[in-house]
C-alpha cells in the first residue's frame, strides 16, 4: 500500500470515530437536544477553515519571498481547502440556527464573519481564474493572499463590536463545556486537521503534476 | 527622504493629469449623486429613519463609486505603457503606490464632502455643526479605501475581467472600513456629536496594517 492510502485510511477511520462519539458518547444537551451534536462538525470546521487559511497566508508570503512555485501551489490547495470546510460552516450554522433561534439565519457576529471570510477567500480563488500568466497569476494571487488574511482579525473585530448575538466561545474556557462533549469536540477537530492535511497534500499534488505536464509539453514544442 | 520627493512628484503628476480632464471627480460625484437619489425610493427619507440609516446608505454610495474610480489608477499606466518609465524614475516602488493612493485619497476625500453637503440638504440632516468631524471620519476611511483600493487596482489591471474583478476583491475587504465608518458617522448624527474612538480605532488599525503591508509587499506587484 502507498503512503497516500494508508494516511487515507487512517483518517477515514478517525473520522468514523468522531462522527460515533459525536453521536453516541457525548451526552445530549438539555436546552438545545439532538441538533446540538451538529456542534462536533461546526465548530471545528470553523477552526479547520481558519487554520488552512493561515496555510496558505504562510504559503504566499514565503511565495513572495523565495519565488519557488512550490510555495504558491500550497498558497492555492490550502485555500481551496479552507473554502470547502468555510462552507461546511455556512451549511450546518443555519442547520443549527433554525431550531435554536428559531431563524435559519441571524447575522450574528461569528456567522456574518465567516460568511465574509469566504467571499474574501472565493475571490482570491477567481482572482486566480482570471490570470493566464503563471508567473504573474502566483505573484498577484500571493499578494491578494496577503491581504486576505490581514483583514480577518479586523473582519472579525468589527463585527464582533457592531453585534454578538452568537453563544459566548464556551470550548477555550474551563467552565461550560461538559468534560466529555469537549473531548468529543477535540477528537472531531483532530479528525477534520488530518482530513485538511489529506485534501491539501492530494490538491498540492494535482498541482506539481500540472507544472510537470506544462514542462513536457514545451519541451515537445521545442523539438 | 528620496521616497518623499519622488512621491511628491509623482503626486504632483497624479493631480495634475486630474485636475486638467475632471474625468475621476465628476463622474465619480455624479455616481454617488445617483446611489444617493436612487436609495432615496427604497425607504422614506423624510423620517427619523434617514439618521438611522443615511450614513450607512452613504458609506455603501462611497464604497461602490470608490471600487469604480479606483480601477482607473493602474490601468491607464498600463494602456499608456508608462509603468516602467514611471519604476525606472523612483528609487523605492513604494513612491508610486504613496503618489497614487495620496491622490485616491484626495479624490475620495473631495467627492465625499460635496456629497455630503447634497446629503445633508437631501436627507434633512445638520452637517454643518460636525463637518470638521466628520471630515475627519472620513479621511481615515477614503484612506483605508485608497490604500486597499489602489493596490488592488494594481492586482486587477493585470487580470482578464478587470472591471468586475476589482469590485469583487475590494468589497468585502472593505467591510472593517464600511461598520466603523459608518457607526462613527452615525454617532455624528447624534444629538451629542461625539467623536467614537473605538470606531475610530479600527479604522486606524486598518490603515496602519494595510499600509505597512503595501510597504513590505507592494514592489512585486510592479514587476514586469
Amino acid at each position: 500500500m502507498t503512503k497516500t492510502a494508508v494516511y487515507t485510511l487512517l483518517v477515514c477511520v478517525l473520522m468514523g470515530l468522531s462522527a460515533y462519539a459525536a453521536f453516541y458518547v457525548a451526552p445530549t444537551e438539555v436546552t438545545m437536544g439532538l441538533v446540538q451534536r451538529i456542534f462536533y462538525l461546526h465548530a471545528p470546521s470553523g477552526m479547520t477553515s481558519l487554520a488552512a487559511f493561515l496555510v496558505s497566508f504562510v504559503g504566499s508570503v514565503m511565495y513572495l519571498l523565495t519565488r519557488k512555485p512550490r510555495w504558491d501551489w500550497l498558497a492555492v490547495s490550502s485555500a481551496e481547502v479552507g473554502v470547502a470546510f468555510c462552507t461546511v460552516v455556512l451549511l450546518t450554522g443555519p442547520i443549527w440556527a433554525h431550531p435554536a433561534w428559531g431563524v435559519w439565519w441571524a447575522w450574528d457576529a461569528r456567522l456574518t464573519s465567516t460568511l465574509v471570510l469566504w467571499l474574501l477567500y472565493v475571490a482570491f480563488l477567481i482572482l486566480r481564474t482570471m490570470m493566464e500568466d503563471d508567473d504573474r497569476r502566483a505573484v498577484v494571487s500571493a499578494f491578494f493572499g496577503v491581504f486576505a488574511f490581514l483583514d480577518v482579525p479586523l473582519v472579525y473585530g468589527s463585527i464582533w463590536w457592531w453585534r454578538t448575538q452568537h453563544p459566548q466561545p464556551v470550548v477555550f474556557t474551563s467552565a461550560g463545556l461538559d468534560p466529555t462533549m469537549r473531548k468529543v469536540f477535540y477528537l472531531s477537530w483532530l479528525s477534520l486537521l488530518c482530513l485538511m492535511a489529506l485534501l491539501i497534500r492530494q490538491r498540492y499534488e494535482l498541482e506539481a503534476s500540472r507544472e510537470e505536464l506544462r514542462m513536457l509539453e514545451q519541451e515537445l514544442e521545442a523539438r | 527622504m528620496k521616497l518623499l520627493s519622488d512621491t511628491a512628484v509623482l503626486l504632483q503628476k497624479e493631480l495634475r493629469a486630474e485636475f486638467r480632464s475632471h474625468e475621476l471627480l465628476t463622474t465619480a460625484s455624479i455616481f454617488i449623486l445617483i446611489v444617493i437619489v436612487l436609495f432615496s425610493f427604497t425607504f422614506d427619507p423624510t423620517t427619523a429613519e434617514s439618521k438611522q440609516f443615511g450614513p450607512g446608505l452613504l458609506w455603501l454610495a462611497f464604497l461602490f463609486s470608490a471600487s469604480l474610480m479606483l480601477q482607473p489608477s493602474f490601468l491607464k499606466e498600463k494602456t499608456n505603457d508608462t509603468l516602467s518609465a514611471l519604476r525606472l524614475a523612483v528609487g523605492d516602488p513604494f513612491a508610486i503606490f504613496l503618489a497614487k493612493l495620496c491622490a485616491n485619497t484626495i479624490f475620495l476625500l473631495v467627492t465625499e464632502l460635496i456629497l455630503l453637503l447634497v446629503f445633508g440638504v437631501f436627507f434633512n440632516i445638520a452637517v454643518m455643526p460636525v463637518f470638521w468631524k466628520l471630515a475627519f471620519v472620513f479621511f481615515l476611511g477614503s484612506l483605508g479605501v485608497s490604500t486597499t483600493g489602489t493596490a488592488l487596482s494594481a492586482v486587477s489591471s493585470q487580470a482578464r475581467m478587470r472591471e468586475v474583478l476589482l469590485p469583487i476583491l475590494l468589497l468585502p475587504l472593505l467591510v472593517p472600513v464600511l461598520i466603523p465608518s459608518a457607526e462613527a458617522t452615525r454617532a455624528l448624527f447624534e444629538p451629542d456629536h461625539a467623536l467614537r474612538w473605538d470606531w475610530l480605532g479600527i479604522l486606524i488599525a486598518f490603515d496602519v496594517v494595510f499600509l505597512t503591508a503595501l510597504w513590505l509587499f507592494g514592489e512585486y506587484l510592479l514587476e514586469e
